[in-house]
């Protein structure tokens, strides 16, 4: 079974996001980039159905500028085998992002398309329902556990109040959610290995897909701060407080 | 403009989220129709005619809908949606679920988790786990986008008289089929529902002290949630968790415990109308968000909150 998994370059999760001065955006100049976490959990979800035997091949797609090469050196060093990466300059909508996905199963088909849930930059978490949509696959969403049997994969959702279990008819589209893995850290060796392994450079064109924005950003402001109100003593006057000046008991 | 809202509900009972998105339709303008989609779900439609501003329910009653499959019901909304200006679902796991697939199928992008209407066309929704709020302007057709219940005030369930009109677009993809659902069982109010919630964190140190904060949630008719810490720590199951990967709420009160105030737990409650926060760490950032704060040691504060209330 071919295995295909899509990662997006996002800024560090643990860099503090800045809005710009002027309110156009966020500033990400300068800043460190890495492999979205929910991507990374698919990619480790891909490399562990291949060390299982379920796959037999995992190959990694990525969309964006030439450095979004690194994002797939990483994966391909977790284990994946081959790399493509689908290169353009232009800030993408879930859509077109879909479409250019679209464009690679077609060409690739693979039996299970392995994706993060969402991305922790524009945190739209659309694109693998959209991928599902304009595929015609099946979908599990927010998946915190897979099994593959046979021509079907069991899908354990993570759902409003508790869990629920799909059973999708493959080929189908699978994104997690935090709780399906934990990620391994890669080797020294496994990085210098990754060099090798074929990585291939594609663009929207060559897959006939045209690139448009139907979105435009008209500010970006950060939230409304919350002001830090008083320190109480004790319970007491905690309960005084909060019937008497807050009135919410 | 005509606005499509997709019900949420279990086919018993119309989920109060629908209530909240029929509020964002509203500030949106124009006429309301809301679509139930399920499997002997009459008496959803029932209460969704009653919503205040509802003009009418179109019903699609049919087993293939019976789970909310998104394949499914996603072709059902691209279908119906095609003659409406906009297309409005909760952003529930429900919503999230099946509305991309619609939007991708109407050949259009979405907007998720809307937090403010700006105008017909203009959208706020939070960006980078909240830390920025972006305003975007959408030149779709169609503009379709999940709502974020907590930023709109729900429209009252009764008073409304809205027509009730069966559809027979039966749209069953086969693809994909229910197998089990296993809910948290609890006799406290919803998360995303609860006037009260109590939060706790990494400082519970392990699963059976969060009995003290059961104990203080039923005097107070709380909601039980927890950080991504504590979750993560196995302290609690996933669906406690409070942040912006697990439940956005915004209760009137919200008590955090132990709770040290990570981004991400605060963008899923920092709404709320009233912060407590408990922690021994006077620099524990959740202080900075706190209306009221108390440095104490939890193990000795909760019981005597429990005792105090």
């Amino acid at each position: 079974m071919k295995v295909l998994v899509a990662v997006k370059r996002v800024i560090d999760y643990n860099v503090k996001v800045r809005v710009k001065p002027d309110n156009s955006d966020v500033d990400l100049a300068n800043v460190k980039m890495a492999m979205n976490p929910f991507c990374e959990i698919a990619v480790e979800e891909a490399v562990r159905l291949k060390e299982k035997g379920v796959a037999t091949e995992v190959v990694v797609v990525s969309i964006g500028p030439k450095v979004a090469q690194e994002q797939i050196r990483t994966a391909l060093a977790l284990g994946a085998d081959r790399g493509i990466l689908i290169e353009t300059e232009e800030k993408l909508e879930s859509l077109t992002v879909a479409k250019l996905l679209k464009g690679v199963v077609d060409k690739e088909q693979p039996q299970l398309v392995l994706m993060g849930k969402q991305s922790i930059d524009s945190d739209n978490n659309q694109t693998g329902q959209m991928l599902g949509a304009l595929t015609g696959m099946a979908q599990g969403t927010f998946a915190s556990e897979i099994t593959i049997d046979g021509d079907k994969a069991n899908v354990v959702r993570e759902v409003d109040g508790g869990l629920r279990t799909v059973a999708l008819n493959l080929p189908a589209v699978v994104t997690a959610d935090l709780r399906l893995n934990e990620p391994r850290y890669a080797s020294l060796p496994n990085i210098m290995k990754a060099k090798r392994k074929p990585l291939d450079v594609t663009t929207p064109a060559d897959l006939g897909v045209e690139v448009k924005s139907t979105q435009s950003l008209v500010k970006v402001a950060p939230p409304a701060e919350r002001e830090a109100g008083i320190k109480v003593a004790s319970v007491s006057e905690l309960v005084e407080k909060l019937k008497t000046e807050a009135k919410v008991l | 403009m005509a606005i499509l809202v997709i019900a949420e509900h279990d086919n018993a009972a119309l989920n109060g989220a629908t209530l909240n998105t029929v509020a964002a339709a509203k500030a949106i303008g124009g006429d309301i129709d809301v679509l139930v989609a399920g499997s002997g779900c009459s008496a959803v439609a029932e209460a969704a005619a009653k919503v205040d501003g509802v003009a009418k329910v179109l019903v699609a009653d049919h087993d293939a809908y019976s789970h909310q499959l998104a394949e499914n019901v996603g072709e059902l909304v691209a279908e119906l949606g095609k003659n409406y200006s906009h297309i409005l679902a909760p952003a529930t796991t429900a919503g999230k679920d099946y509305l991309p697939r619609a939007a991708a199928l109407l050949d259009v992008n979405m907007l998720s988790e809307v937090i403010a209407v700006e105008d017909a066309d203009t959208f706020a929704r939070p960006i980078y786990a909240g830390n920025a709020i972006a305003t975007v302007k959408s030149a779709d057709a169609i503009k379709v986008m999940t709502v974020r219940g907590t930023a709109f005030d729900a429209v009252a369930a009764e008073g409304g008289s809205a027509t009730v009109e069966t559809v027979d677009v039966v749209k069953d993809a086969g693809t994909s089929a229910f197998v089990s659902e296993e809910l948290a069982q609890s006799d406290r109010p919803d998360l995303t529902a609860a006037d009260v919630v109590i939060s706790g964190g990494r400082g519970m140190q392990n699963g059976d002290n969060f009995e003290m904060l059961y104990k203080v949630a039923d005097k107070l008719g709380a909601a039980v949630g927890a950080s991504r810490a504590a979750v993560d720590a196995g302290f609690v199951p996933n669906d406690m968790q409070v942040g912006q990967t697990g439940k956005i709420v915004a209760p009137n009160l919200y008590i955090a415990v132990g709770i040290s105030g990570a981004i991400q737990h605060l963008a899923g409650m920092k709404d709320s109308k009233v912060i407590v926060a408990i922690n021994k760490d006077e620099e524990a950032p959740i202080f900075q968000v706190a209306d009221y704060g108390l440095v104490a040691d939890l193990f000795e504060a909760v019981p005597e909150l429990e005792n105090a209330l």
